[in-house]
């Protein structure tokens, strides 16, 4: 057990609150959710929320966002997202099987009917009920409770969430697309806790929605399990749109199979506070994972990408190619840990974190690391920070091209080496239109949202 | 493979040539640290009044801290009340001529290659000699003062010199900058000072030759290097131990201060007892370097040649304050059987136009933990700064390991940063090719790698660089699995 | 059309040109050659208005009204082409985009209407013909992946899009075969007319062969040292830049 002097005391709030909310915390959760509490709840003491000195959050300080003292409910919302409110965020000549979360429960008028045959897409409050068997044996077990204090805090609150599962050789043809919402009179902590199991064989895409529909302050920190069985594919987008008062707190953790392909995108639009835990474990060999991610923090904002790639089967191979566009007094930071175990021969690993800084204000920080214990091994990093490249403006302007539009040209160059990964046509349009208007300084909101988040 | 497993079998078994002891006389306090020994420590070297406040400040800190534990590095417990702190070879206060040093130390060094009499000295190089701490020699003394230039032990300059050591000790590294820093501060027996005055171009090599011989005990030097204005030197470093099986601990801080458009080189071989194959024994070697580019326009590069140490934990830095300065690190780390090496460099931009460049070559063979830590850190003042890294990581086997951790930070928009590094095994077609040639493996693999760590040796002045193409073949020829 | 008077320029504090005059009228052609490093290229960026080179004394007025003051994006848009010596590579934006981008922007400032997508496909087909460019290097990021000879024709290519007043071309036959050296040069002689000046940068005669030029000049340690007909190229290819040398 932790002293608790020593960490600070926001720490202790989270404390009196999983003490105060035991009996709502278990009543209504299967015991696979309930039987991990307390031991998540321990690995939390013990580490308390992160402070700058824990090396894995050194570049992000999530005191503030803790401090805050937020509204807190255990019960699944009473009000439900209008139907149409829904489609404001739906991207066009895109046909998704979608669902809403609120507040990071899934939402009961979510309708699964058209889904092929076998396919499991709903709440994981009832699925860890009815689906038992399937669940209890991956819950919980790639998410370590010990080694992250927000995966602990997860685990301890944990209640609801969207559970996945796609069974053997099934071929999911349409997306699945996640619109998880925020939205709560007086703010809210939220937990969300999710489930994805593309089982040998099977293929599915998921695209992933986060947004705030209101200003007031959210802190929201979701888990998700990812385990990808022999020969399957699976593409997971996520674009995060919330307002400069949100804090979203994203882990995602990835197990792949032997010949499993996995991909995941995340395009950091707009938020105050942004922090994405990726852990991706090749435990198979011929495995590939390729991991992408854009950031374009303006403001004050703060966007945060923690990679691990861990590479504990011969013959896989992983990319990582991340790009952070950094404006005002903006702040990013980008790990990425590329581990490769002492056989996994044959590693091809390769990792590149390009960012642009527009302001002497705004600032980088960077740790791309390799650990390295077999030999038989080809692997790279490469980081840089700097500006746009002076002399392609100069040819550009010696063409006759605005200073401006030239700009805004090469940053969506540099933008669109990660966007051109997105293998889905309308959402790759999509998000390289949200991606040129942010960039020109406007919010990046869809252009049929009514929401009014100026993001003051 | 079975000729390169006999290849691998020979130089596993191959000895390290520097192990001997000397027996001579030696002078050794008793073991442990309290205030008590820092005061034996500084009337035993009938120091400077302000040297006991450094001290005394330094240990008051040092108990307050704690080992650092983020290094990539699995060190076992050190008991630092089972060392002694002061060992010195017993010697007249001052050699009048060579005849008067004790010929059993005259013979040690030459083992060492690194002769006493000036006539027989390396033409170009002056030698201080530092024994278990302790300076017994220095060379070509009198030809340097013709120019103005100081170089003589520390504890001469503590005696000679006290308001240019209180001026500039503690500058680049404060006493209570890390934990080995602050206990080396704290019990600190000798190590040399070299001053160049203004406008003055050192006419030749300046170089340190660190032994530890006695057992039971740390080696804990201190070297100060000032270079004023416009002026120049190239410094160099060398050191071996004896063979034992128990570990020392080396915990050594070299401190830097370049003034306005002021040069400083300064290369290391570091070739201390590395433990044998199976991991027995070896230096644990804990080293704060640090420079500052305090002037304007000038400039300090770090080189080394790491081969040595059971375990290696060193940073030299730069701070480069003085707009328009300069720094470099290029580095070649070898760790082999049992070793393990966390090592890099820091390069602080402060100044406006500073440049950094960091190359460093890994080489991880036997059971070896290689790694390479480095900080890039771009102030929001220093504008238009510019660093470029390059650290590539080379496997010899499969049982070894190579590790990065570069970390890198900037907050303006008109400084430009670039990291690369790359980690692989030695290229297989490589050697084939060679071998294709009628060139056999092992004589392939030298080539080869000789090759990789070029860029690095090239930086070294002449005779250091042929001692450290030597000493890499023998740390490694044929290690492949 | 372009008066040069007394120009010195400095790079990075080092003064590179010392005091250029040059007079270039409209339909004329004009070479400058000289050595390496004696200011050629720096001409031909302070023209086209790079930033990097700083003017520290002297004039130059295109058109009647000083250029000096004007971005390099106006500059263009008034009618000056510099084809680059090393056509900059831009990795991520794709040659379509760039090119409709250009012609739409010169387009606007003579107060003419955009071209839509089919328009400018339209035209860039017909001048792509002019040099022989292979269509599907449009497709590409600019100037990525293009070989020497495949850049060098690229910047005719849009100078024949563009349509300048003034070219300049520096160095263009740089790198090029003899092949590719007659299709660029055949492709600016067609884009010459009695409006438009030419100003070639060439370090050998060779280009000059099949762009004949009115007036040659000598540029040597930053001064225009000699100024004749294009005889005097052919002299400097039989005697060296060494002759220059000696005299100066």
């Amino acid at each position: 057990m932790s002293v608790l002097t020593e960490k600070a005391d926001v720490s202790l709030q989270y404390v009196s609150l999983f003490n105060e909310s035991k009996s709502k915390l278990n009543g209504g959760s299967s015991d696979i959710l309930n039987s991990r509490r307390n031991k998540a709840f321990q690995d939390f003491v013990k580490q308390g929320i992160p402070t700058r000195r824990n090396e894995n959050y050194k570049y992000t300080n999530l005191q503030p966002a803790f401090a805050f003292d937020y509204q807190v409910s255990f019960q699944k919302p009473q009000t439900e997202i209008a139907g149409e409110e829904i489609f404001r965020c739906d991207v066009p000549q895109l046909d998704t099987h979608h669902a809403v979360l609120l507040n990071g429960w899934f939402g009961n008028q979510n309708q699964s009917k058209d889904l092929p045959a076998g396919i499991i897409f709903e709440s994981l409050e009832t699925a860890a009920v009815k689906y038992a068997d399937l669940i209890k044996n991956l819950y919980g077990s790639l998410a370590d409770t010990a080694a992250d204090p927000l995966v602990a805090l997860n685990t301890a609150f944990a209640k609801d969430g969207y559970f996945l599962y796609v069974p053997k050789t099934v071929y999911l043809e349409k997306p699945l697309q996640i619109i998880s919402l925020l939205k709560s009179e007086n703010g809210a902590f939220s937990t969300q806790r999710n489930l994805v199991v593309v089982d040998q064989g099977a293929k599915a895409q998921m695209i992933l929605c986060n947004h705030t529909l209101n200003l007031n302050r959210y802190l929201s920190n979701s888990v998700t399990e990812v385990f990808v069985g022999e020969n399957a594919h699976f593409e997971y987008f996520n674009v995060q749109n919330q307002h400069n008062n949100s804090t979203l707190l994203n882990n995602v953790f990835v197990k792949q199979e032997s010949n499993s392909v996995v991909s995941v995108h995340t395009v950091s639009l707009h938020g105050g506070l942004i922090r994405n835990n990726l852990k991706v474990t090749l435990n198979g060999e011929n495995g590939e994972a390729n991991l992408f991610g854009l950031a374009f923090p303006d403001k004050k904002q703060h966007t945060d990408n923690f990679i691990q790639v861990e590479h504990a089967k011969p013959h896989c191979q992983s990319n990582q190619l991340f790009k952070y566009v950094l404006n005002d007094n903006s702040t990013g930071a980008f790990s990425g840990k590329i581990h490769v175990a002492r056989d996994a021969q044959k590693t091809n690993a390769f990792q590149r974190n390009n960012n642009l800084l527009l302001t002497d204000t705004a600032s980088m920080q960077t740790k791309p690391q390799l650990i390295i214990d077999a030999d038989d091994v080809k692997c790279s990093h490469g980081a840089t920070v700097g500006q746009i490249d002076e002399l392609a403006l100069f040819y550009l302007r010696s063409r006759g091209i605005e200073e401006k539009m030239a700009r805004l040209m090469m940053m969506n160059a540099f933008a669109h080496e990660v966007v051109q990964e997105i293998k889905v046509e309308a959402l790759r349009e999509r998000i390289d239109e949200l991606i040129e208007k942010r960039l020109n300084g406007d919010v990046a909101r869809c252009h049929e949202c009514n929401y009014n988040c100026e993001c003051s | 493979m079975a000729e390169q497993d006999k290849i691998l079998q020979d130089v596993t078994q191959s000895d390290y040539k520097y192990g001997f002891v000397t027996d001579i006389e030696t002078d050794i306090i008793e073991k442990g640290l309290n205030e008590e020994v820092i005061r034996t420590i500084w009337e035993k070297k009938k120091e400077p009044d302000f040297m006991l406040d450094f001290r005394l400040d330094a240990f008051r800190k040092w108990q307050k801290m704690k080992m650092p534990d983020w290094a990539y590095l699995k060190i076992p417990p050190i008991d630092f009340q089972a060392i002694s702190y002061y060992a010195a070879p017993v010697q007249k206060p001052k050699y009048n001529s060579i005849d008067e040093v004790d010929p059993e130390l005259i013979e040690t060094f030459n083992k060492l290659g690194i002769p006493l009499e000036e006539q027989k000295v390396l033409a170009g190089v002056a030698v201080d000699v530092v024994m278990d701490s302790v300076s017994v020699k220095t060379t070509f003394k009198e030809v340097l003062a013709e120019k103005g230039i100081i170089f003589c032990s520390f504890s001469d300059a503590l005696q000679e010199h006290p308001e240019l050591v209180r001026k500039y000790i503690g500058q680049a590294v404060p006493v209570a900058d890390n934990f080995f820093a602050a206990l080396n501060s704290a019990v600190f027996s000798d190590g040399s000072f070299c001053y160049i005055p203004k406008g003055v171009r050192c006419p030749m090599e300046l170089s340190t030759y660190f032994r530890i011989n006695a057992a039971n005990t740390g080696q804990f030097e201190r070297t100060l290097i000032v270079a004023d204005d416009d002026s120049y030197v190239s410094y160099l470093e060398g050191c071996t131990a004896p063979m034992r099986d128990e570990n020392q601990l080396h915990a050594a801080v070299v401190e830097i201060i370049a003034l306005d458009r002021a040069e400083v080189k300064y290369s290391t071989v570091q070739n201390w007892y590395p433990g044998d194959k199976d991991g027995i024994g070896g230096i644990y070697n804990f080293v704060t370097k640090r420079g500052v580019c305090r002037g304007v326009s000038s400039k300090i590069s770090w080189t080394q040649v790491e081969t040595g140490s059971a375990i290696t934990w060193k940073y030299p830095s730069c701070i480069l304050l003085g707009d328009n300065s300069i720094g470099e690190f290029n580095s070649v780390a070898v760790t082999n059987h049992h070793q393990q090496a966390d090592t890099g460099t820091k390069m602080i931009h402060i100044g406006k136009n500073t440049k950094s460049t960091i190359v460093s070559k890994g080489i991880s063979a036997g059971k070896s933990d290689n790694t390479y830590r480095g900080l890039v850190k771009v102030m929001p003042g220093a504008i238009n700064s510019r660093n470029f890294s390059q650290c590539d990581s080379l496997l010899l086997n499969d049982t070894c390991g190579a590790h990065t951790f570069p970390y890198i930070e900037v907050g303006n928009k008109s400084s430009v940063v670039e990291h690369e590094a790359t980690t692989s095994k030695i290229g297989e077609d490589q050697i084939f090719y060679c071998n294709q040639r009628g060139i056999d493996t092992e004589k392939a693999i030298g080539m080869i790698i000789n090759g990789y760590a070029k860029e690095v040796l090239n930086k070294l002045p002449m005779e250091f660089a042929v001692e450290a193409q030597k000493l890499l073949q023998i740390s490694l020829e044929g290690s492949v699995g | 059309m372009l008066s040069i008077k007394n120009l010195y320029v400095s790079v990075e504090g080092q003064e590179i040109l010392k005091g250029i005059n040059l007079e270039v009228k409209p339909g004329e052609i004009h070479a400058i050659m000289g050595p390496n490093g004696s200011g050629k290229s720096t001409l031909a960026n302070v023209l086209a208005g790079r930033e990097e080179y700083e003017v520290t004394a002297g004039e130059v007025i295109y058109q009647g009204e000083d250029l000096l003051g004007k971005s390099p994006e106006d500059r263009a848009k008034e009618g000056i082409f510099l084809s680059f010596q090393y056509p900059v590579e831009i990795p991520g934006v794709p040659m379509v985009n760039f090119l409709k981008t250009s012609v739409n922007e010169h387009r606007k400032h003579r107060g003419e209407k955009e071209l839509t997508a089919g328009e400018f496909l339209k035209l860039m087909r017909e001048k792509m013909d002019l040099v022989d460019l292979h269509p599907q290097l449009t497709n590409r990021s600019v100037n990525e992946g293009f070989s020497g000879g495949e850049k060098k024709k690229n910047e005719i290519f849009q100078m024949a899009l563009l349509e300048p007043k003034l070219a300049i071309l520096d160095e263009t036959d740089s790198g090029l075969d003899i092949d590719a050296l007659k299709t660029v040069a055949h492709g600016v002689n067609a884009l010459k007319s009695p409006e438009t000046s030419t100003i070639v940068v060439t370090h050998y005669q060779r280009l000059l062969d099949y762009i004949v030029p009115d007036f040659v000049h000598i540029l040597y340690n930053g001064k225009i040292v000699k100024t004749a007909g294009k005889e005097l190229a052919l002299e400097l290819e039989e005697k060296g830049y060494d002759w220059i040398k000696k005299d100066n």
